[in-house]
């Protein structure tokens, strides 16, 4: 039995404890990291060498640790991020806290793989490494190949950075079952699995309820899934007793495809998936029997993410409402836009969306003529961060300076990374597990 | 039954995103329904129906056993989410654009 206590670096934590309380599971899983994150998190330990983990640790394990450590689940997690070393030390630290003396806490190290880019190493979006400046940092994602040998340790927690996501849920897959890492159609089936645990809540309801159409019982207590997984790679997907959410072919359709390109070529470090021929079975309330996953053999290189500095996002907003609000807004955006381009020379790139008549579908849609609560909001990203203070400046001086009842202005600036893929023989990535001790 | 309909009406979505690509899948509620999905979501159609927005290759995977189709759209989220000024830079919302696409029914 496998459970999902985490489905990005956000997720809930009370969700996870009932997880665990309620149900007799074999692995804890926590999906923590997302590319940009990992960029962040370097961004992070350049700091402080004793950071660059992710900043909920302490806070999930403290809640989470004394109920795995007195029921037996093994707790596996990326929450490592750029410095899995430091998250592994302060586990223990924390162990120790709280009383698990000699728990045991197994790092998977060699994700980081800077020094192995050469500055011609070709990008997937173009150009080469050398041509986007210096990398903050360079992550290979790893596979089951490599974690098998920190989950052999038989360590209770196992941390690491860049893993595959399905790769978390795979290898203990692999480790109780004893599949071949060549058993193609053993690990996509494994893999498909994975991918839908990985997302946490977005196959037991999440990121799914529509009103009126596509209801969800209880969304606010959404439980997190789990999977009942039979020796030959067949499971349940389910989710924690009691809990709200919804788990039927529908929420399972839609997460079997999320980020997913060619569904007959899934890649992972690990398998080549084919999911076409996937069969979904409702098999009783919130149960889901899922089988037929086709696997190829893996690839021989692996995908790198490669973080950049990406200087600083601004967003500046200013609202409108009542008769005539959507002109007056419209006004505020030809007196913001002459004032940036035409007053202080701003040429790099400028967005002014009017929320309340179209913004997220602006670039898809016509804008609508009528508004009554209409918000301006302005964003521009620039190297440098006094762009971004003139547009905040610019757009708060519309208070006064600008069309007729004008309020509730704010602003950001926030400073930005960029991401961009390679790939990297396996040869050149030297993986190593380290295990400490409370 | 003949006529207008909007895909949302016979139709669920999920979007999600890899760098500057974008991919959508769609399904229909029946699978009566499916070769009406299949018929309006052409990469043509799509690409004429937002021509700011898709501004690279469309691809549509079938999946008839499911009654959906995957589409995966690139250089369709401005930028992506290291680029973008959308608030919405990983095009979460692209689900219910499409949805909100009208196809004409007949059968």
């Amino acid at each position: 039995m496998l459970g999902c206590g985490a489905g990005f670096a956000s997720d809930r934590l009370d969700a996870a404890v009932a997880l665990v309380e309620r149900v007799r599971l074999d692995w804890l899983i926590l999906e923590c990291l997302g590319e940009r994150t990992l960029a962040f998190a370097h961004r992070d330990r350049r700091a402080d060498p004793n950071r660059g983990f992710d900043p909920l640790l302490e806070r999930r394990m403290r809640a989470l640790l004394p109920l795995c450590a007195a029921r037996g689940v093994r707790f596996l997690s990326n929450m490592g991020a750029a410095n899995p070393r430091a998250a592994a030390q302060a586990t223990v630290r924390i162990a120790r806290e709280l009383g698990l003396l000699g728990l045991r806490v197994a790092v998977l190290l060699g994700d980081e793989v800077t020094e192995a880019l050469a500055p011609d190493t070709p990008l997937w979006e173009g150009g080469r490494l050398a041509d986007r400046g210096p990398p903050l940092a360079a992550n290979a994602y790893l596979g089951c190949a490599e974690l098998l040998a920190a989950l052999a340790t038989g360590a209770e927690v196992v941390l690491t950075g860049r893993v595959a996501d399905p790769s978390l849920f795979l290898a203990p897959m692999i480790a109780r079952f004893g599949w071949r890492l060549d058993d193609w159609d053993r690990l996509a089936a494994g893999t498909l699995i994975g991918h839908l645990l990985e997302c946490g809540m977005q196959v037991t309801g999440g990121y799914f309820a529509d009103p009126g159409k596509k209801e969800v019982p209880d969304l606010a207590r959404c439980g997190f899934p789990y999977a009942e997984v039979a020796p030959d790679g067949t499971a349940v997907i389910t989710k924690t007793p009691g809990s709200g959410g919804r788990v039927d072919a529908r929420t399972v359709k839609e997460q079997l495809f999320y980020e997913v390109h060619d569904p007959a070529r899934y890649v992972t470090p690990d398998v080549v998936a084919d999911f076409t021929r996937v069969q979904i079975t409702e098999i009783g309330p919130d149960r889901v029997q899922i089988s037929g996953a086709r696997g190829y053999p893996r690839p021989p290189q692996l995908k790198v993410t490669i973080g950049f500095d990406g200087g600083y996002l601004a967003e500046a907003e200013i609202s409108y409402a009542g008769p005539n609000a959507a002109a007056r807004a419209r006004l505020a955006r030809a007196i913001l836009s002459e004032r940036m381009r035409a007053v202080h020379g701003y040429e790099g790139p400028l967005r002014i969306d009017l929320i309340g008549l179209r913004a997220l579908h602006a670039t898809a849609l016509p804008e609508p003529e009528e508004g009554e609560d209409v918000r301006l909001r302005a964003a521009l990203r620039a190297p440098e961060r006094e762009w971004g203070e003139l547009l905040a400046w610019e757009v708060e001086a519309l208070l006064t300076c600008g069309p007729a009842g004008g309020g509730g202005f704010r602003s950001r600036i926030v400073p930005q990374v960029t991401t961009a893929s390679a790939s990297l023989p396996r040869e050149r990535v030297r993986s190593e597990v380290v295990v400490f001790a409370a | 039954m003949s006529g207008r309909l909007r895909l949302y009406d016979i139709a669920h979505a999920r979007a999600g995103d890899k760098g500057d690509t974008s991919n959508v899948c769609v399904f229909a509620y029946e699978p009566k329904h499916y070769p009406l999905l299949v018929r309006a979501l052409t990469p043509e159609r799509l690409r004429a129906a937002f021509p700011a927005l898709l501004r690279g290759p469309v691809r549509v995977f079938p999946l008839p056993q499911l009654s959906g189709v995957n589409l995966v759209m690139e250089n369709a989220l401005e930028g992506g989410v290291n680029a973008s000024l959308n608030l919405d830079g990983h095009g979460k919302s692209w689900s219910f654009l499409l949805l909100s696409l009208e196809v004409e029914a007949e059968d």
